[in-house]
């Protein structure tokens, strides 16, 4: 008697479970109006895409799920693959072990991708939601004529500080500089970006290929060696959060991750200048499955998958459909979507010659050793 | 030596081919990346520029060092208590020794590292009481403290596992003649526990020299060999350099590991590494 209850109970809740996940299944997998048309001509291939970690909807805690969406409209199965920098995205494709269908770099990593022949022209006839991409990111110096990438995320750095610990106005860099401040400084855990930071307040090109620029940067670096706690990449989040340092570069989308747990941060664009960086939608020149590419590239473009996306990123978004969009939370947001007469000033990096790369890392490492001292 | 038999060499075959796979090769790769360059060919740049790291060597060696000592320190007395309590004690005792160890490293140094913070636990607690704060994270002594902290099993247990094989009746025949607690520690339990102490010593200073995470998380800005070798590997994409400074680490240790095998020869000769 036990035996039976029990087997009936067990299939009770598999059936139910079998009906949730159908019930569920069904309201991600359709888009409401879709801009383009989607076939299932190639129904049952693998797509390999090559992405940042949390760089996409992923339906977690009740999020749109993008690829299982895309997965139930075209039967297209989608592997989906994280990298932690561009460097690292860098070393996997030139190594060619692997082959993905779409990479999402940043604007110097794609310039370098062009360069080396690592990348093929996009079918653009394909991409008709295209249309929808900001003018002011097209163009760029990276791909100058649109052909190679479809611009997907847009970043800016600026300064995070505690106004409980920091209590006058912040408006430049120099405030990184400030012995006031001693041990309660964070800066940046790679290269280019803590040396950006010294260069722009020293009024020096970031992709300057002169090196006396980079040694008075480096310089620059070496005061402020005594007056930080830590240097960081995504350790801020903690840090920031608990009040155990008060002043930190980071970028303006993880801001507003931070102050969610602590509403005394306050984030600005210094009046010095800035990195802006754009993350571009790539197909590498040995992918397998280029129309399925094409299809993929233009799913993400629908205004619902592209609002999804910011939602999730928190990052300014190319996409007119989505900054145009009142429901959108970040709708006018100001620190995301600057106007035009607020919009601080803003330096791309560019691809860098690697003389000049191997010298500043060099620079960088004696700056590291300093550290300890 | 006895010659191995066919059966023999073929069951350890399958051990032998994993050590070559897994251990000799890679460790003739990172040989082979200390004396080139990125496009391939030979260079001597990588070894040369290793005197720019040697500060940081010596930190590395200097901490790991005072963090053995210390361990040392605290785990000989532990392991002798523990070796002469009653049997179920002994069990109690080993498994409150053990207990960390269930947990993974990087949690519990995270953990402390919630507990050293400037707003940490400890800091809470002072300003609870009136005290001023004091300035534990990213200090050399939060790095030694890590290291005391996540390696001190590994230094009771070897001297504890010696010491419990210590025959009672020898130091009952010592006391017959005549040996005072003193001598009797001076001239039986040291020696026959030397063996425990040794492979003790090489159990923690060698995880302690190469450790990157323990100083990244609690150290701050201090950084060890082990963080020089992870940022040109894991940010810089220098391998070359990365496995050039993993060399002279290895070498170190090989070298540590021959000075503690002299000393452990003296004794019984057994190193339990």
């Amino acid at each position: 008697m036990k035996k039976i209850l029990s087997t009936i109970c067990a299939l009770a809740l598999i059936a139910s479970s079998l009906f949730a996940l159908s019930s569920c299944g069904g309201t991600v997998s359709i888009l409401e109006n879709p801009r383009a048309e989607y076939t299932r001509e190639y129904e049952g291939t693998t797509l390999n895409v090559f992405n940042w970690a949390l760089y996409i909807s992923d339906g977690s805690e009740g999020t749109f799920d993008v690829n299982s969406a895309f997965e139930e409209l075209t039967g297209i199965k989608v592997n989906y693959i994280n990298y932690e920098s561009n460097e690292a995205m860098y070393g996997k494709l030139k190594s060619g072990a692997v082959s993905y269908d779409i990479v999402i770099p940043s604007d110097y990593m794609i310039e370098r991708l062009i360069n080396e022949d690592m990348l093929q022209k996009l079918d653009f006839s394909k991409i008709t939601n295209y249309d929808l991409i900001d003018g002011k990111y097209k163009d760029l110096f990276f791909d100058p004529n649109n052909e190679y990438s479809v611009p997907y995320s847009v970043g800016m750095v600026g300064l995070i500080y505690n106004t409980s610990i920091v209590e006058e106005e912040v408006d430049s860099w120099s405030i990184m500089w400030d012995e006031k401040y001693a041990d309660n400084i964070l800066t940046f855990n790679n290269p280019r970006d803590a040396f950006a930071i010294s260069q722009f307040l020293l009024g020096y090109d970031v992709n300057s290929t002169d090196k006396t620029t980079w040694d008075a940067a480096a310089e620059k670096l070496m005061e402020q060696v005594p007056l930080l706690n830590d240097i960081v990449m995504d350790e801020v989040f903690l840090k920031m959060e608990a009040g155990n340092a008060a002043i930190a570069p980071y970028y303006a989308g993880d801001f507003y991750t931070m102050y969610e747990n602590n509403n005394d941060l306050a984030f600005v664009y210094p009046k010095e200048g800035t990195n802006i960086f754009v993350d571009s939608v790539c197909v590498p020149a040995n992918a397998q499955n280029y129309e399925a590419a094409m299809m993929y590239i233009n799913f993400l473009l629908e205004p619902e998958i592209a609002l999804a996306n910011a939602e999730y990123i928190c990052y300014a978004s190319p996409n007119t459909a989505v900054v145009n969009n009142p429901d959108y939370s970040f709708y006018g947001d100001k620190l995301l979507y600057p106007s035009a007469e607020e919009m601080p000033k803003t330096e791309y990096f560019h691809d860098i010659d690697p003389e000049i790369r191997a010298y500043y890392e060099k620079l960088w490492e004696k700056i590291l050793i300093d550290l300890n001292m | 030596m006895k010659k191995q038999s066919f059966l023999q060499r073929l069951l350890g075959a399958p051990y032998v081919l994993w050590a070559a796979i897994f251990i000799v090769v890679p460790l003739l790769i990172v040989v082979y990346y200390s004396f080139t360059d990125s496009a391939g060919n030979f260079t001597l740049e990588n070894i040369k520029s290793l005197v720019d790291y040697k500060e940081i060597f010596w930190i590395s060696i200097e901490y790991s060092l005072i963090a053995t000592v210390i361990t040392l320190i605290i785990a000989y007395p532990f392991a002798y208590i523990m070796s002469r309590k009653r049997e179920s004690s002994q069990r109690i005792m080993m498994m409150l020794v053990m207990l960390p160890m269930w947990m993974n490293l990087l949690i519990r140094t995270y953990s402390w590292m919630n507990i050293l913070e400037k707003n940490g636990i400890i800091n809470n607690l002072l300003a609870g009481i009136g005290l001023e704060p004091l300035k534990m994270i990213g200090t050399p002594g939060a790095v030694i403290f890590g290291m005391i902290y996540n390696y001190l099993p590994y230094m009771i247990l070897p001297i504890y596992s010696v010491m419990v094989k210590i025959d009672k009746s020898v130091l009952e025949a010592a006391e017959d003649l005549g040996s005072n607690s003193l001598s009797k520690l001076r001239r039986i339990i040291i020696p026959m526990s030397m063996p425990g102490v040794v492979s003790g010593i090489t159990m923690v200073f060698v995880p302690s020299v190469s450790t990157f995470y323990i100083s990244q998380k609690l150290g701050g800005k201090i950084m060890l060999v082990g963080d020089a070798i992870e940022k040109q590997i894991q940010s810089l994409y220098n391998y070359n350099l990365g496995a050039a400074l993993s060399l002279v680490l290895m070498v170190m240790i090989l070298l540590s590991m021959a000075l503690m095998k002299k000393f452990a020869g003296e004794g019984d000769g057994n190193l339990y590494v």
